[in-house]
């Protein structure tokens, strides 16, 4: 084995041009992987923390009311009219809430009450959702705490945050008083404590987070829940975590994963189709190693002969041309690993937003570096074989006389 | 065939040995060869090209496996050896030296020279340079030693290439036309030189040569052609 390392470490210094070539062509492929892997993830990880930035990983609501027909056999006219929903409790939410907490797969539950209110100051008013949950509980699930953006992070009994967006239209800031009136026309007078920037115009529009005391006594549900945000560890686990637990309550469970098809669909084609192209890139590599170790072996038929007549094994010389292969794969990734990240946080650099901040945040990770030097270096060792069988089958008589 | 009980096997023997090439046409180019040879014979191989010498060595070089008859070495027969069987066998009684030298051109002289011992396994450094250094001083390119083999004349190339075949102190050195591609003066350095290490290390040489007053020089003459031995005549010793 050793002496396959020394002969292969030596062919390849000897032509050291033909070497060198080899393996550039190598580091140009596997920077295009760690570009496009870095540029995709990095473009990918922020689309969804953006989108998770103000969403809960899944959202339990209570289950919708269906009609119960009483009467039922043949001989019957029967027309089913879909009840109206009424706005209830979740039916023994602390237990659901604490077994839902027990499933592995999440980190926190948040039980709390939300609704639909309008929001008044003057003669503006603008359709809010009111939110009223423990602070601890549900900043664990959606961090609002940090990106309050003035005031203070936690509302009290009489208190609410508004994001930046609904003080905007309605005209007011921090200190400010501002009138919420539900559909049934309960209301209640508060005073804004803080704005949030959740980084959704949407949210930052519609969101008044009161305390949950405050937001159950104005949506009419004292000591009741009629919703739970919930985070789970693993992101892309979310649908089937929500799948087992609905299956469990019969409550109505939905994952961002669900609410965000769309997103998905186009995250998982820009995926594929990223690997399409470092499919073929790789195929390129393969094929620009096995020609040139394929020219290699017949440039050494000589001495391949020699070898075998002095007792080399047919395996040594066969593992002898294999380690080429690795070798110019292992290091061409090396090098282009520095030239793929150079190439992707230059163009984060390059390619800024408006206001400066990076428009494609890249994502360098050592396991990104792992996947492309191991890639490159089974590549290489792939796109060997076939020469080396060659080299390895040579008749020593033959390879002898070759001129 | 009655074997002899009575002496130890012969170093190496072929025993109505055939080669013959092609597929549809079949080509014998060997025709039933019977020779054996002793430890410490110095002989020549001559006939014209085309008689069937260098396939008779590589049968011989174990590099080529006979149409029929076999080859025996020190009494064991080799045909019904396996391809790394025959690998190994012929790494450690076998060495080569060639019209061509065939050094390996992308290492230095004393790495060439020591690719024999790692092939049988030595990984001791020391002994391994200890060796190499002998070696070379024998064929006398000691301040060649750590020069890259392409950077030689064909002389020293091919003091080089008889320094590898000795290194491991082979049972049988097998030439082929070692001096066909050198001029007189160095072609006679060559062969004082195998002649040398015959005398000194009773190591077996069997010389193909073109070279009818290399071939005086030998102690036995074997004459192939067409095929078969035409003649096998010992010259007494100093003669």
């Amino acid at each position: 084995m050793d002496l396959a390392w020394f002969l292969a470490l030596k062919f390849l210094k000897e032509y050291r041009a033909q070497s060198l070539l080899t393996i550039s062509a190598v580091a140009v492929g596997v920077s295009v992987m760690i570009f496009l892997s870095a540029l995709i993830s990095g473009l990918q990880g922020s689309l969804i923390r953006q989108t998770l930035g103000s969403q809960a990983h899944i959202t339990v609501q209570p289950a919708e009311e269906v009609a119960r027909p009483q009467l039922e056999g043949p001989g019957l006219m029967r027309r089913i009219e879909q009840p109206e929903q009424r706005f209830l409790s979740i039916e023994g939410w602390q237990s659901t809430s604490n077994r839902l907490r027990r499933d592995p797969g999440v980190v926190e539950v948040a039980a709390g009450v939300s609704g639909n209110a309008s929001a008044l100051r003057g003669s503006a008013e603008r359709p809010v959702i009111v939110y009223g949950f423990d602070p601890d509980e549900f900043n664990r699930v959606i961090d609002v705490r940090s990106r309050v953006v003035a005031g203070r992070h936690e509302p009290s009994g009489s208190e609410v945050l508004i994001g930046v967006e609904l003080a905007r239209d309605l005209g007011i800031g921090v200190g400010d008083q501002v009138r919420l009136r539900t559909q049934t026309a309960s209301e209640t007078l508060v005073t804004v404590a803080g704005l949030f920037d959740l980084g959704s115009q949407q949210v930052n529009q519609r969101w008044a987070i009161l305390s949950l005391r405050g937001a159950q006594s104005l949506l009419a549900l004292p000591g009741g829940a009629n919703i739970f945000f919930i985070r789970v560890h693993k992101i892309f686990d979310a649908e089937k975590i929500a799948q087992r637990m609905e299956a469990q309550t019969g409550l109505l469970v939905d994952s961002w994963m669900k609410t965000n098809q769309q997103l998905l669909v186009a995250l998982k084609s820009q995926s594929s189709s990223s690997y399409t192209i470092q499919f073929f890139v790789f195929l390129a590599v393969a094929m620009g190693i096995a020609s040139v170790l394929v020219v290699s072996v017949v440039q050494r038929t000589r001495e391949i002969g020699i070898l075998r007549a002095m007792g080399i094994k047919r395996s040594t010389i066969f593992m002898l041309f294999v380690m080429q292969g690795a070798v110019i794969g292992l290091s061409g990734s090396i090098v282009g690993a520095f030239m793929g990240s150079g190439l992707a946080s230059m163009f984060a650099r390059i390619a800024k937003a408006p206001d400066g901040s990076p428009t494609f945040p890249v994502d360098l990770t050592p396991n990104l570096f792992l996947a492309a030097a191991g890639a490159a270096t089974i590549t290489g060792m792939l796109a060997a074989a076939l020469p080396a069988r060659r080299a390895a089958r040579l008749d020593p008589v033959e390879a002898i006389r070759h001129a | 065939m009655p074997e002899v009980e009575d002496t130890s096997p012969p170093l190496l023997e072929l025993r109505d040995l055939r080669k013959s090439y092609g597929d549809k046409i079949k080509t014998e180019v060997l025709h039933g060869i019977n020779l054996s040879f002793g430890s410490g014979e110095f002989t020549a191989i001559i006939g014209p090209s085309g008689s069937g010498k260098s396939t008779l060595l590589n049968q011989i070089g174990l590099l080529d496996r006979p149409t029929s008859g076999s080859v025996l070495v020190q009494g064991k027969k080799t045909e019904d050896l396996s391809e790394e069987e025959l690998t190994t066998l012929r790494g450690r009684t076998l060495g080569f030296i060639f019209q061509f030298h065939h050094l390996i051109s992308a290492l230095t002289v004393t790495e060439n020279v020591l690719m024999p011992l790692w092939l049988s396994g030595l990984r001791d450094r020391e002994v391994a340079e200890k060796a190499a250094k002998e070696a070379l001083a024998h064929v006398g390119l000691e301040e060649k030693a750590h020069v890259r083999a392409d950077e030689l004349s064909g002389g020293q190339q091919q003091r080089v290439a008889i320094a590898r075949a000795l290194i491991h102190h082979p049972a049988i050195i097998l030439a082929d036309e070692p001096t066909g591609n050198l001029d007189s003066k160095t072609a006679d350095s060559v062969f004082s030189l195998m002649r040398r290490f015959n005398a000194e290390l009773g190591t077996t040489f069997l010389i193909v040569t073109h070279d009818p007053r290399m071939a005086e020089r030998c102690d036995r003459v074997i004459r192939i052609e067409d095929g078969v031995v035409a003649s096998d005549s010992w010259r007494p010793k100093g003669g």
